[in-house]
């Protein structure tokens, strides 16, 4: 849920990285952390296990330029992708205002994949939420192992919708910055729709 | 959209600053926060320059939310309040008319029970004026927004990260 402060001048979006455990939704964040000014960022927060894997969430914060005379901030958050911390990936997307679903594009987490899309939607469902409303994107990351899926055929497993979507490879940022720069579109596109 | 869109207008940040200013003086707190339960900061007051506001705002809201998420799982609606003792510093959490989340720190120029006393009333307080709010943003008249024209150049111009 968007927060219009006029009183401050700024107004604050939730974006969430979805997906399945291991399909890079940390190192996503973390590459923008690295290429983003420090003027335009606040600390990442990663509450995560000893082994690195998400355990609550990763957390964030950018402020970009001006909108009509106001800040634009956005607070990026990861969700855990283990299957087993459904609980917490449930409380993160509450008022989300747009979503990142990010693919490991790998043949064997195929499966995986389809498997987080559904719980996304799922949880979404349990928030009042409906996957044809709320702005999201997809990422078919690890583009570069072997074993990738042509992206043809993802595309046609998840997402006949045909929304936006985009090549990666998260740790070289290859694609991070389209997939977050179009999410961020459709979220304030969403913002002016919500405006009339 | 699922969830009324929380909206902040000048007159009422004003009276929340107030409220907040006089419920760092009153018990003796070294800052307080307000933070909406998905994580974004809405107002503070005392010593805030020695916190991270931006961080603090999203893990009390990671906090309440995973405590919630335990409430609902004994059979309790939510727990309303939760304090942490540190050696020097303690923070207290609370929620306000079940939107928004109210943060005290404090350290033993202080007392919990001096915290609870004062954090009850400000609570009643704010919770007049965020029942206001709501009622305000949805009546709000939607010609006003600011982002009824934005236009894609305006969005283009942001991404100079
Ligand atoms: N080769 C390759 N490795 C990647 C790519 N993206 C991420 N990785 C690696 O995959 C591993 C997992 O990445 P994370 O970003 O931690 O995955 P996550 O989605 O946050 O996982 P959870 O926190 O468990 O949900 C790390 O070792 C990354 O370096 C990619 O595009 N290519
Ligand atoms: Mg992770």
């Amino acid at each position: 849920m968007s927060f219009i402060n006029y009183s401050a001048r700024e107004i604050n979006c939730k974006i969430v990285y979805y997906g399945c455990g291991l399909c890079g939704k940390t190192t996503n964040l973390q590459y923008i952390y690295e290429k983003t000014n420090p003027e335009s960022k606040g600390k990442m927060i990663s509450l995560a296990t000893e082994t690195e894997r998400t355990l609550f969430f990763d957390f964030l914060p950018l402020s970009l330029g001006e909108i009509k005379g106001f800040k634009t901030r956005f607070h990026l958050y990861t969700v855990p992708g283990q299957i087993f911390y459904d609980a917490s990936r449930k409380l993160i997307l509450k008022g989300v205002d747009g979503i990142v679903f990010v693919v490991d594009s790998q043949a064997e987490r195929m499966d995986a994949n389809i498997e987080s899309f559904e719980n996304m939607k799922e949880n979404l469902h349990e928030h009042g939420y409906d996957i044809e409303q709320i702005p999201y994107v997809i990422q078919y990351n690890k583009r570069d192992l072997p074993s990738a899926v042509p992206v043809e055929e993802i595309r046609r497993i998840l997402n006949p919708q045909g929304v936006p979507d985009f090549e990666a490879i998260a740790p070289k940022g290859i694609g991070v910055f389209e997939t977050l720069k179009a999410i961020i579109k459709l979220v304030l596109i969403e913002l002016k729709k919500g405006a009339r | 959209m699922a969830y009324p869109q929380l909206v902040m207008y000048e007159e009422e940040a004003k009276q929340i600053s107030a409220i907040l200013d006089k419920l760092v003086k009153d018990s003796n707190a070294k800052a307080v926060f307000l933070v909406d339960k998905d994580g974004q900061l809405i107002s503070q007051s005392g010593e805030t320059e020695n916190f991270d506001s931006t961080s603090l705002a999203s893990l009390t809201a990671g906090n309440i939310a995973a405590t919630g998420g335990l409430a609902k799982l004994i059979g309790e609606k939510e727990f309303s309040i939760i304090f942490h003792e540190g050696e020097k510093d303690n923070i207290h959490i609370s929620i306000v008319g079940q939107r928004v989340i109210l943060v005290v720190i404090f350290d033993n120029r202080s007392s919990l029970g001096l915290v609870r006393l004062r954090v009850r009333k400000a609570s009643d307080e704010l919770a007049v004026i965020f029942d206001k709010l709501a009622e305000k943003s949805t009546k709000a008249a939607s010609s006003e927004s600011p982002f009824a024209e934005i236009t894609d150049e305006d969005i283009d111009k942001l991404f100079n990260i």
